[in-house]
């Protein structure tokens, strides 16, 4: 028989049987979804029995509007400080009882969820009786841990409205202007004498032939012109330390030793010069001064001097000068000297971009020893040149595309593919055949993506204008000594035929590689890389712009390949995002972090090891968190010999008291206590119910923020008091929010199970598994499987039990990287 | 007319053993060609290394009586080459184990006269008996 939905038990007056909090506990029937499973008037029932439980109560609906307003008037009629609605996941409907019981003018973090729907009903359907006995313990569980529940502050950080952006590409460029646009200060920060980037090199976009020059300078010159924007070109980041909100950025200008604002660019100097090299812009095909503007349309147009080379600079004295004799303007100076400047910024966009591989780096292609063979960026400054009526050499004759040159190729160690090569091939292999169709032009692939919006359309426009595909990686090349020719070996793969053909032009489609200063700036601002060296984003799907370091931003090829739309989409992202932090003028912290009982602690220093976010160092002789650097993933409580370290909202005594509840009314040594981390295992638990995939019901699944919380002192804990098993579900390194936790992770499991092993316990009662959320079955299986054998195993026996008790104390881990 | 081939769970069977015989990750092969165009030999050969490691993948059984494989020098041009980083000679000595193992004598070494048994050297016995590479 279902219950009244009003039915009520006595309400007990808990401070008369020696409690100290004044719990209410709430269970909902979720309109049938757990109540015909679970008899919820018998958990109500048996909640009011608890220690400390004032009031207890089941109900069809609590998230509806009677269900909340029963809550609210309970907690001002019962004068309730705790709350625990057994219902459905927190993940769910957590939020609406916290803003309950907010109104309520309880603090929101008083309230506990038993999820007795997604990790009891749904998965317990066939056997009612165990399911009822299950939802009774989760309650229990829920109770004994509100009943310890602090409130929790709510912490925010004030947060300004400054930027920087690292690297004057297409990307950083885009990021900027929005930001400056919106209203926010920048700091542009590029390394070399002009912003612009390699989109500056290019001839012609693709799929829209677009001049690259054309549509990319008049956004170069809104730089400057921004007054939220502070241009600083020549220069590099020292150093960033600190925070979101108050990042410490030390920047170094490289001397120019000419005067901006003096210099016109009239290029006096550059005629006197006597120094040549190869001009970087043009990749080497033409050569500059060193004294030079970088390229015509170059922001800020103005000479630099490349110390490296010039005569006075590299020689000293009074030798040569010629430069400072012809300047008109009186702009150059040899005396300029490096200059720091520091200044704060309270949000980071990273836009440090790619480098091309180096095609040298695969010799059997040629390149640097073969005339005849050039890089694709080489090519796009030829077509310039040519499409300017000033050809740098002539292009005539047979012309071969080399596709994939250090993308997909393991030999060089890049298995990934660099998403532009095929199109750009496809642009300047048409581009040449429609300017000269007395040119044979061939494109050699190995597969052909045209992916994006108008690809496959240009692809085919390259088809139409005479431009040959062929299918195979050309293996060997020679060079005819006499006429310079380069004979390719390749089998088209499509034919099954050798092809051993000359041509007059070799073109290298190389990929991006990450930029080598990309490296340093991670490091500063502590930014993972992904297996392609390339940085990681937040999350591949729904925070592909953020990273793991809070108030720091990717954006543009520094995430990885990507071509000119892509790049430009993502710094807009980028941008909005940032804006997104700094419009609030403060952000809010999550309440859970790590915090030191000073009472206890010694400044052993064991902890600021451990903590994987560098959050602790020691003032004075006590640990201090620094709590927006904390991350609140509980590693370091595993590291403090004298148990110092707690995390608020899963303190030592709550998740002691949850295990105490879950193993009181059991058969000693049949419970699995799953420890289910907030990002993936306890997610992952909801979806197993949510699809209905049953699994044992001797399961008790404890949300923790990671899986590094799980001390080896409370798995041991947790088999002393008669735990059959601990099953620690976390997140895959990957996708954890946690920085470093996972390993942290590991090492506990590591520790727990070498203590096990030492006290004769069979270590596999404690296991740790990372999971992503789809592993639906995995997971159902992990619990089944676990709860098989801590059956198989039977309990432990008492003595040993009382010996874990005792290492339990003794269990501290300080190595946990 | 475009000839037929059969892909087949058998031919599965053929791949998983090529697989395990040649510990090399046959799936893998993209089929870029670099392994042909790279090869001393494949001027000899009536199959290309490349179209070798496609009829494995694909389970085709005559490609045990292509010739390419016998004549597979393990220079390992096409493995120093491989984008995917696969050994295409030890995907040759897969297949050439299987063939020497089904034990077949190409000639019966009794009735060659014992005089030209002094005369040949052992390995062009070798080969003309199970490899017929001769």
């Amino acid at each position: 028989m279902r219950s009244h939905p009003l039915f009520a038990p006595e309400p007990r007056n808990a401070i008369e049987i020696g409690g100290e909090v004044r719990v209410g506990v709430y269970v909902c029937h979720c309109g049938g979804n757990i109540s015909e499973v679970v008899d919820v008037e018998k958990v109500a029932r048996a909640a009011g029995e608890e220690h400390d439980v004032v009031v207890a109560r089941d109900y069809t609906h609590m998230c509806s509007d009677l269900g909340q307003r029963l809550i609210a008037d309970d907690i001002k009629e019962h004068d309730l400080e705790a709350i625990v609605v057994a219902a459905c996941s927190p993940q769910f409907q957590g939020g609406t009882f916290m803003r309950v019981l907010e109104t309520s003018g309880l603090n929101p973090h008083v309230l506990e969820m038993a999820n007795i729907r997604e990790h009891c009903s749904w998965v317990h359907g066939d056997d009612p009786e165990a399911a009822t006995a299950k939802a009774e313990s989760l309650t229990k569980m829920a109770i004994g841990k509100a009943r310890l529940d602090e409130p929790l502050e709510k912490r925010t950080m004030p947060i300004g409205k400054r930027a920087l952006v690292i690297g004057g590409g297409i990307a950083g460029i885009q990021s900027a202007l929005d930001l400056g646009d919106a209203g926010f200060h920048v700091h542009l920060v590029e390394k070399t004498a002009s912003i612009g980037g390699k989109m500056a090199q290019l001839s012609r976009t693709f799929p829209t032939e677009d001049c690259s020059a054309c549509i990319l300078s008049p956004k170069m010159a809104d730089v400057p012109a921004n007054p939220n924007i502070d241009l600083m070109t020549y220069t590099e980041v020292e150093k960033i330390d600190g925070y979101l909100g108050a990042f410490e950025v030390t920047v170094v200008k490289r001397p120019r030793y000419v005067d901006p604002q003096k210099c016109s660019a009239c290029g006096l100097c550059e005629d006197t010069c006597p120094v040549s090299v190869p001009d970087e812009y043009e990749v080497g095909l033409t050569s500059r001064k060193a004294i030079y503007v970088p390229f015509g349309f170059a922001v800020p147009n103005t000479n630099v001097i490349d110390e490296s080379v010039c005569l006075r600079l590299t020689r000293g004295g009074d030798v040569c000068g010629l430069c400072m004799k012809a300047c008109p303007q009186d702009a150059i100076s040899f005396d300029d000297k490096p200059e720091r400047e520091t200044f704060t910024v309270d949000v980071i966009v990273v836009a440090t971009g790619y480098e091309t591989f180096d095609a040298a780096e695969k010799a059997v292609y040629g390149y640097g020893r073969f005339e005849n063979v050039v890089t694709a960026l080489q090519m796009e400054r030829m077509i310039v040149h040519a499409a300017e009526g000033a050809p740098i050499r002539p292009i005539k004759g047979r012309v071969a595309f080399i596709q994939c040159v250090g993308s997909r190729d393991e030999q060089v160690g890049n298995e990934y593919c660099s998403r532009v090569c095929c199109m750009y091939a496809s642009k300047l292999s048409q581009l040449l055949k429609r300017s000269d169709p007395s040119r044979d032009v061939y494109v050699f692939y190995t597969d052909l993506r045209a992916f994006g919006k108008g690809f496959e359309e240009y692809y085919k426009r390259a088809q139409e204008a005479g431009v040959k595909f062929v299918r195979g990686r050309p293996a060997e090349f020679t060079e005819d000594p006499v006429t310079k020719k380069v004979t390719i070996k390749v089998e088209d793969t499509l034919s099954r035929k050798l092809i051993e053909s000359e041509f007059d032009l070799v073109v290298l489609s190389v990929g991006m590689v990450p930029n080598p200063g990309t490296a340093k700036i991670a490091e500063m601002l502590k930014l993972t890389e992904s297996p392609d060296g390339f940085l990681q984003e937040a999350h591949p799907k729904f925070r592909p712009v953020d990273t793991l370091t809070e108030g720091v931003f990717l954006a543009g090829t520094v995430q990885g390949p990507k071509d000119i739309p892509d790049t430009v989409a993502q710094a807009s992202a980028a941008a909005a995002r940032a804006i997104r932090l700094m419009n609030q003028g403060e952000y809010a912290l999550s309440p859970v972090v790590a915090f030191v009982r000073e009472d206890a602690c010694d400044g052993c220093g064991a902890c600021v090891d451990a903590c994987p976010a560098e959050a602790i160092r020691i003032e004075g002789k006590l640990a201090s968190i620094s709590e927006s650097a904390c991350t609140g993933c509980g590693a370091c409580l595993a590291s403090c010999p004298k148990d110092a370290l707690d995390l608020k909202g899963y303190t030592n005594d709550q998740l002691e008291a949850e295990v105490e509840a879950a193993l009181e009314d059991a058969e000693p040594g049949t419970v699995v206590l799953v420890f289910a981390d907030d990002m993936t295992g306890y997610r992952l638990a909801d979806n197993v119910g949510t699809s209905r995939l049953p699994y044992a019901s001797d399961s008790r699944i404890i949300g923790v923020p990671s899986g590094s919380r799980v001390t080896p002192k409370l798995a041991l804990r947790a088999l002393a008091l008669g735990a059959g098993g601990v099953l620690v579900a976390d997140s895959e390194e990957k996708s954890t929010p946690y920085v470093g936790s996972t390993r942290a992770m590991r090492a506990h499991a590591a520790e727990t199970k070498r203590i096990l092993e030492e006290e004769g316990v069979d270590p596999e009662r404690v296991r740790s598994v990372e999971f992503v959320t789809v592993m639906l079955a995995k997971f159902a299986g992990q619990i089944d499987e676990m709860c098989a054998l801590v059956r198989s195993l039977g309990p432990i026996p008492q003595e040993k039990r009382d010996a874990l008790k005792e290492r339990a104390d003794g269990a501290v881990l300080v190595d946990q990287k | 007319m475009a000839e037929k081939i059969a892909i087949t769970s058998e031919g599965v069977a053929l791949l998983d053993r090529i697989t395990k015989l040649s510990g090399e990750k046959i799936t893998m092969c993209d089929q870029c060609g670099t392994c042909t165009a790279s090869c001393p030999m494949v001027a000899e050969m009536d199959v290309t290394p490349s179209q070798l490691m496609r009829m494995v993948q694909l389970g085709q059984n005559d490609v045990l009586d292509t010739k390419t494989m016998w004549l597979c020098a393990s220079c390992f041009a096409c493995t120093v080459r491989c984008p995917r980083g696969l050994d295409l000679s030890k995907v040759a000595e897969a297949l050439r184990q299987i063939t020497l193992r089904k034990a077949i004598d190409r000639i019966d070494v009794r009735e060659i006269p014992e005089d030209d048994l002094d005369e040949l050297p052992q390995i062009a016995l070798v080969a003309a008996l199970r490899k017929l590479t001769g």
